[in-house]
């Protein structure tokens, strides 16, 4: 890679953790928009036109919070434990290929912020991580309601993580790679009728956004937060914005769940007819080919955030019309439902592939 | 046992289907309900009232914060007869009567007026009795005030400061006798040479 593409790709690398960061802070906004409207509510509606401007009042409110300090709490840990969750979130959108390369001349931008040939393990390894933070800052609370949220919220992530990984073998089988870029070319072929992998993989698609919504701790499976039982969950004893990082946590988490999922199920940054509607530019109207791929990523990259913005749509939409599960109900459909479902989507996909219904 | 009513019903404990154990059909159900209200929430009128920027309009029999009505030529009408203290079911009202003085006849219209009147808003219950029993329609419940919430008792105890028509004749209540153009002009003349 030449010294100017690189200063690229770190630019990209940039642009990817701000629009991260954007996207979690507006979710908030959107969250509470949401809720409001499914409510028959107004919503914010103060800061700013539309209440635009309430994230940012938001993060003030937090910002010029009392910073506090449980006694007995061990105070590295206590700090480690949000940033930890904030680090780990951040750094699984780094792998997400938000769209195809651009062309500028000799240097070729990959809109993604690292390429590398195991992004799905390495997204799995981040999210696993994740479960430290959460850990790590209920146990540093020295608070018996934060560890037993902790405890809840650890054995819920690791229970459906293995879920989701059997769910995704599915999907590897099929692409036969973990790299992402590649699992997101490989929806579209130019040239032929090409499913994406939601076509061929309904099941296992049902299984991950489960087991995605029981990751991200949101509502069907908010347990590690619960006032009645816990009075905050993990994060009772946090204030300011050690708090605020780990709610802004789950909104990364929210956005890159929704990301992974539209990556490996609804093709990435493909679009319906994105081949066609290229040759149609060169042919009819005289761009050239370098253009008019430019065009077609630059078009793939509003697609694919069209997708992850209706999956946060939906996350927001199930947690404002669902009921939460009691833990030992969601422990049951995690372990005696969607493990063996994952395992008979696995041992499905491996029929077809060897009978060649699917490839 | 014979049922009184003959409305109970029997239920059947029936073992869920699969549809029902699956979840997902129930999920979707609930997601549309949901999404119904979503959009009714974007484009129909919305319930709710934006309080500060809209206030939601008094009904006109409402009874809400007295006023001590003052008559054509701006002078006191209430003549401390003490009939609302009377009436007063709560016993809120007290009063303190006095003699009119020679030279006060523009300030009160009647030989005897009340040196002090007091209401206390605590113990008021807003029935409207004062005003029915007032026969000098002195006495008001306003349809468009109501008593604010206030940090300490004594201040609920409203006095004649607080009670009595404001003389600017502009500024009047809703209810009761209004002046015409020409009489606010007298009173305010009056008003500046007193």
């Amino acid at each position: 890679m030449t010294l100017p593409a690189l200063g690229w790709q770190g630019l990209v690398v940039l642009v990817v953790f701000g629009v991260s960061l954007l996207i979690a802070t507006y979710s908030t906004y959107a969250e509470r928009v949401i809720a409001a409207f499914l409510q028959d509510r107004v919503g914010p509606d103060r800061a700013g036109p539309f209440g635009l401007l309430q994230p940012l009042a938001d993060a003030v409110k937090l910002f010029t919070k009392e910073e506090f300090f449980p006694a007995g709490a061990n105070r590295a840990l206590f700090v480690f434990g949000p940033c930890l969750a904030m680090v780990t979130a951040l750094m699984s959108s780094a792998v997400i290929p938000f769209g195809n390369v651009l062309q500028f001349g000799e240097t070729a931008i990959h809109l993604q912020g690292i390429e590398i040939n195991v992004g799905m393990l390495y997204v799995f390894g981040m999210v696993s991580l994740g479960v430290y933070g959460i850990m790590i800052g209920g146990w540093a609370s020295n608070n018996k309601f934060s560890l037993l949220g902790a405890i809840r919220a650890a054995s819920q992530n690791i229970s459906y993580e293995i879920a989701m990984g059997l769910a995704l073998i599915a999907v590897l089988m099929m692409s036969g790679t973990l790299s992402l870029r590649e699992i997101t070319l490989q929806q579209s072929v130019a040239g032929e009728w090409h499913f994406w992998n939601i076509a061929k993989q309904p099941l296992g698609f049902v299984i991950f956004i489960v087991c995605a919504f029981a990751e991200t701790n949101r509502t069907p499976f908010d347990l590690p937060e619960c006032e009645t039982e816990l009075i905050g969950g993990y994060h009772t004893e946090y204030s300011s914005m050690k708090m605020g990082l780990y709610l802004f946590a789950e909104y990364i988490n929210v956005f890159v769940a929704s990301a992974v999922m539209s990556v490996l199920y609804f093709g990435g940054f493909n679009f319906p007819f994105q081949y066609e509607l290229r040759d149609w530019l060169v042919s009819s109207q005289g761009l050239e080919l370098v253009t008019a791929s430019n065009i077609i990523t630059i078009l793939g990259l509003v697609g694919l955030f069209a997708k992850i913005f209706g999956f946060i749509f939906f996350f927001m939409w199930v947690r404002w019309t669902l009921p939460r599960f009691r833990y030992d109900q969601l422990m049951r459909l995690g372990w005696t439902i969607l493990i063996p479902l994952a395992i008979f989507n696995i041992m499905l996909t491996g029929g077809l592939i060897t009978f060649g219904v699917i490839k | 046992m014979e049922s009184l009513s003959k409305r109970a019903k029997v239920l059947e404990k029936k073992p869920m289907t699969l549809a029902e154990r699956a979840y997902l059909p129930a999920i979707f159900q609930g997601l549309t309900i949901t999404m119904r209200h979503f959009f009714r929430a974007a484009t129909k009128k919305q319930v709710t009232v934006r309080y500060p920027d809209e206030t939601r309009p008094f009904s006109p029999v409402f009874r809400g914060l007295h006023v001590l009505k003052r008559d054509e030529q701006g002078r006191e009408r209430c003549t401390a007869c003490g009939l609302c203290a009377v009436a007063c079911p709560a016993e809120a009202i007290t009063m303190v009567a006095g003699e009119r003085k020679k030279g006060e006849e523009n300030l009160y219209r009647e030989e005897k007026y009340a040196v002090s009147y007091e209401i206390n808003m605590l113990r008021c219950i807003f029935c409207g009795l004062c005003e029915e029993a007032c026969p000098k329609a002195a006495v008001y419940l306003q349809a468009d005030k109501m008593a604010p919430p206030r940090f300490e008792r004594d201040e609920f105890i409203y006095g004649k400061d607080r009670l009595v028509e404001p003389v600017t004749p502009d500024n009047r209540s809703k209810r009761g006798i209004q002046l015409t153009p020409e009489q606010a002009e007298k009173l305010r003349t009056q008003l500046q040479t007193a």
